[in-house]
C-alpha cells in the first residue's frame, strides 16, 4: 500500500520534469552542433558513401544488382527469417521479461545478468559453438547445419536481449493498482494481461522488435558458418555481401547494402509511428 | 541544473574519445615508421593464397635457421587468391606474394607493383605446384574414378568460386583440358562444365581452404582441390582420400617480389631460398610438388605421374586463358558461372 501511494506522485513529477525538459531546457547551439556534426560522422557520411557506391553503375544498375536472382533470394530469406524471429523474440521475450520483473527465485540476479550476453560474444564465436551442437557432429544428434531452422536460431541467439531489454523496465513501472482494480472485479489472468498490461507495453515491444528485426538483417557472424550460405537456399544477404566483395563486385555488394538500409528504415520508421500511435491512443 | 551537467558530461566523453583516438593515431604512426628504419626488427609481410600455410610453416622456420634468414621475422596473411591479390593492388603493406594462379601476380605487374621480371629465372618464378585431384569420402562411397563421374545423377560437387578463388579456376581447367583435348576443341570443354557447374555445384565457397572445410562439414559428395590440399587434410585424420584422375592438370603456384618492399635483400634471399634442394624436399614434404627434379625423383612414389597431365602452356598460357575463359565480361566460363549462380 505505502509502495503504491510513494510510487504514484514520484511518477507524476518525472512526467512533469520530462515535458518541462522538451520545451525549455535544451541544450543549447552547441549541444545540437555537436549532436549533428557527430550523426554526420559516424552514420550520415558512411551511408551517403554506400549510397554513392551503390550507384556507380547508375540507378539501372543498382536496380539490376539487386534483382539478380541470388541477390534477391538472398535478400527476401533475409527479411522473411529476421520477422519470423522479431515475432519470436516479442513473445518469448515478453515471458522471459515477465518472468524477471514479477517472479522471485533463487539465481535471479544470475539469469538477469545473462539476458545480456550474447552482446558481448563476438558473432563469429557464437556460430561455432552453434555448428559444433547442432552441425554434422552434433552431440545430441541434431544436425541443422544449412538450414533455414539453423539461421533462425543463430539469429534468435543474437537478438534475444532486444525486446526482454526494452520490456523489462515498462513491466517494472505498469500500474499495478489496476491489474488488483481489474481482479478484484472478476477479470482472468488472460484478460488482465489483455486490457490492461498488453497496451502499456505495445510500444516497448515494438521498439524491440524492430532493433531485433534490424540487428538481425545485418547479422553476419553467427550465420555465416552454421548457414552455411548456399545460394537461394540459406544465403542471407550479409553473406551475399561479403561474397560480392571478395569476388570483386563492389557495386553489387553497396546495391544490396543499399536494400538492406531501405528495408530496415522503412521498418523501423513504421513500428516507430505505430508506437506513438498506441502511445497517444493510450493517453486519449 | 540536471541538463546542464549531462551536457558537460557529454563533452567530457567526446573530448576524452577524441584525445584517446589522436593518441592512439601518432603512437601507431612513430610505431610504423621505427620498425621501418629499424635493421634489427626485420619483418616480412607474406601475403598468399589460401592453403600453402602448411608449407610456409615449415618453410619459414627452416629459413630463419639459414644464415640469410637469421633474425628475419614474418607476418603472414592466407585467402582467396583473387581477393589477396586485389588487397596488395589496393594497398596492402605486403614484401612478398605467392598466388594461386598467374593472372593475380600479373595484377600486380600492372599496377607496377611487381617487376616485369619477376618469371625470369629458371622455373618461370613458380617454386612449388600441385596437380587437380579429387576428394571423396573415405572407401569412396560412389566409386568415382574420373571427370565424367562427376556429372552422374546427384552428384554434389564442392569447388570455390572462380572470381575469387585461384584453386577454382584450376579445378574448372582440369575437366576443360580433358574434354577439349588441350583446348583444341573448346565447346567440348564447354559443355561439360555447363553440366558441371549448372547441375552439380550447389555452394560457393570463397578460397579452397573454405571449400575444404564446406566438405568437411558435410556438404557434398566431392571435393575438387590441389592434391597438397587432399593430403593435408587426409593427415589430418579427415574422413577422406583422393584420386588423382588419369587425365588432369598441372598446377603451378608462382611467388614474386613486391618492388615497394623495404626491405629488398632479405625478401630476394626468401624467394631464392624456396628453390634451394632443401626447401624443395619441405615442399614435398608438405604436399607440395617439387620442382626441382633431383628431389622430385625422390618423391614419385608420393606424386605418381598421371597419364595425362595438361598443363596451362598447352591451353596458350594464362594470357589468352584468362581472357577467354575468365575474363568477368566476356569470359565464357565466367558466363556460364554467372548464369548458373546469379
Amino acid at each position: 500500500m505505502s509502495t503504491v501511494v510513494q510510487a504514484r506522485p514520484e511518477s507524476g513529477a518525472r512526467r512533469r520534469g520530462r515535458r518541462a525538459r522538451s520545451y525549455g531546457g535544451g541544450v543549447g547551439p552547441l549541444g545540437i552542433g555537436v549532436a549533428t556534426l557527430w550523426l554526420s560522422i559516424i552514420v550520415l557520411l558512411p551511408l551517403a558513401a554506400v549510397l554513392a557506391k551503390s550507384l556507380e553503375d547508375g540507378p539501372a544498375g543498382l536496380w539490376d544488382a539487386i534483382t539478380a536472382p541470388s541477390a534477391r533470394a538472398a535478400l527476401i530469406l533475409t527479411v522473411a527469417i529476421s520477422a519470423v524471429v522479431a515475432l519470436i523474440n516479442v513473445v518469448v521475450g515478453t515471458l522471459i521479461a515477465w518472468v524477471l520483473v514479477r517472479d522471485e527465485f533463487p539465481g535471479k540476479g544470475f539469469v538477469n545478468a545473462l539476458i545480456d550476453l550474447p552482446f558481448a560474444l563476438p558473432t563469429i564465436v557464437a556460430s561455432i559453438v552453434l555448428l559444433s551442437l547442432y552441425g554434422p557432429n552434433s552431440p545430441v544428434d541434431i544436425d541443422l547445419y544449412a538450414t533455414r531452422p539453423a539461421l533462425v536460431i543463430a539469429l534468435l541467439f543474437v537478438t534475444l536481449p532486444f525486446v526482454v531489454r526494452s520490456v523489462q523496465p515498462v513491466l517494472i513501472e505498469v500500474d499495478r493498482e489496476a491489474e488488483q482494480a481489474a481482479a478484484s472485479l472478476g477479470a482472468g489472468n488472460w484478460t488482465i494481461f489483455r486490457r490492461i498490461v498488453l497496451p502499456a507495453l505495445v510500444p516497448a515491444l515494438l521498439g524491440g522488435a524492430g532493433l531485433a528485426f534490424a540487428r538481425a538483417i545485418g547479422e553476419f557472424g553467427s550465420v555465416v558458418l552454421i548457414g552455411g550460405g548456399i545460394p537461394r537456399e540459406t544465403e542471407v544477404a550479409s553473406q551475399y555481401i561479403a561474397k560480392q566483395i571478395e569476388i570483386d563486385r563492389p557495386e553489387s555488394a553497396a546495391a544490396v547494402s543499399v536494400a538492406l538500409l531501405i528495408i530496415a528504415f522503412v521498418v523501423l520508421f513504421a513500428l516507430r509511428l505505430a508506437a506513438s500511435r498506441t502511445q497517444r491512443h493510450e493517453r486519449g | 541544473m540536471k541538463s546542464k551537467s549531462t551536457v558537460l558530461a557529454l563533452l567530457a566523453a567526446l573530448v576524452a574519445l577524441v584525445v584517446v583516438g589522436c593518441g592512439g593515431g601518432s603512437s601507431d604512426e612513430a610505431g610504423g615508421s621505427d620498425s621501418g628504419n629499424d635493421d634489427a626488427s626485420t619483418k616480412l609481410s607474406l601475403v598468399a593464397y589460401a592453403v600453402p600455410k602448411v608449407g610456409f610453416d615449415k618453410i619459414i622456420p627452416a629459413f630463419q635457421a639459414t644464415p640469410e634468414g637469421r633474425g628475419v621475422g614474418f607476418s603472414q596473411s592466407y585467402g582467396a587468391s583473387g581477393d589477396q591479390s586485389r588487397k596488395v593492388e589496393a594497398g596492402l603493406e605486403t614484401d612478398v606474394v605467392n598466388f594461386s594462379v598467374e593472372p593475380d601476380v600479373t595484377r600486380l605487374v600492372d599496377a607496377g607493383l611487381v617487376d616485369t621480371d619477376w618469371n625470369a629465372n629458371e622455373h618461370r618464378g613458380i617454386p612449388f605446384g600441385s596437380v587437380v585431384t579429387i576428394v571423396v569420402r573415405r572407401g569412396n562411397p560412389l566409386g568415382i574414378r574420373d571427370w565424367d563421374d562427376l556429372l552422374r545423377d546427384g552428384v554434389e560437387v564442392v569447388t570455390p568460386n572462380p572470381f575469387s578463388s585461384g584453386s577454382a579456376k584450376w579445378n574448372l581447367l582440369a575437366p576443360y583440358a580433358d574434354k577439349s583435348n588441350g583446348g583444341r576443341d573448346p565447346q567440348a570443354g564447354l559443355d561439360y562444365l555447363q553440366r558441371l557447374i549448372g547441375e552439380h555445384i550447389r555452394v560457393q565457397p570463397r578460397s579452397g581452404r573454405e571449400a575444404t572445410e564446406t566438405f568437411l562439414q558435410g556438404t557434398g559428395d566431392v571435393l575438387l582441390s590441389y592434391e597438397n590440399e587432399a593430403y593435408f587434410i587426409e593427415e589430418q585424420g579427415e574422413e577422406v582420400e583422393h584420386i588423382n584422375p588419369a587425365v588432369t592438370f598441372k598446377i603451378e603456384n608462382p611467388v614474386a617480389v613486391v618492388n615497394r618492399t623495404k626491405f629488398p635483400r632479405e625478401t630476394q634471399a626468401f624467394v631464392d631460398y624456396l628453390y634451394t634442394p632443401e626447401a624443395q624436399r619441405l615442399w614435398a614434404e608438405a604436399g607440395f610438388r617439387p620442382v626441382d627434379t633431383t628431389v622430385a625423383a625422390d618423391f614419385t612414389d608420393k606424386f605418381p605421374e598421371p597419364e595425362t597431365l595438361w598443363t596451362i602452356e598447352d591451353l596458350g598460357g594464362w594470357g589468352s586463358v584468362n581472357d577467354e575463359l575468365f575474363d568477368e565480361e566476356n569470359g565464357s566460363v565466367a558466363q556460364i558461372y554467372d548464369e548458373a549462380t546469379s
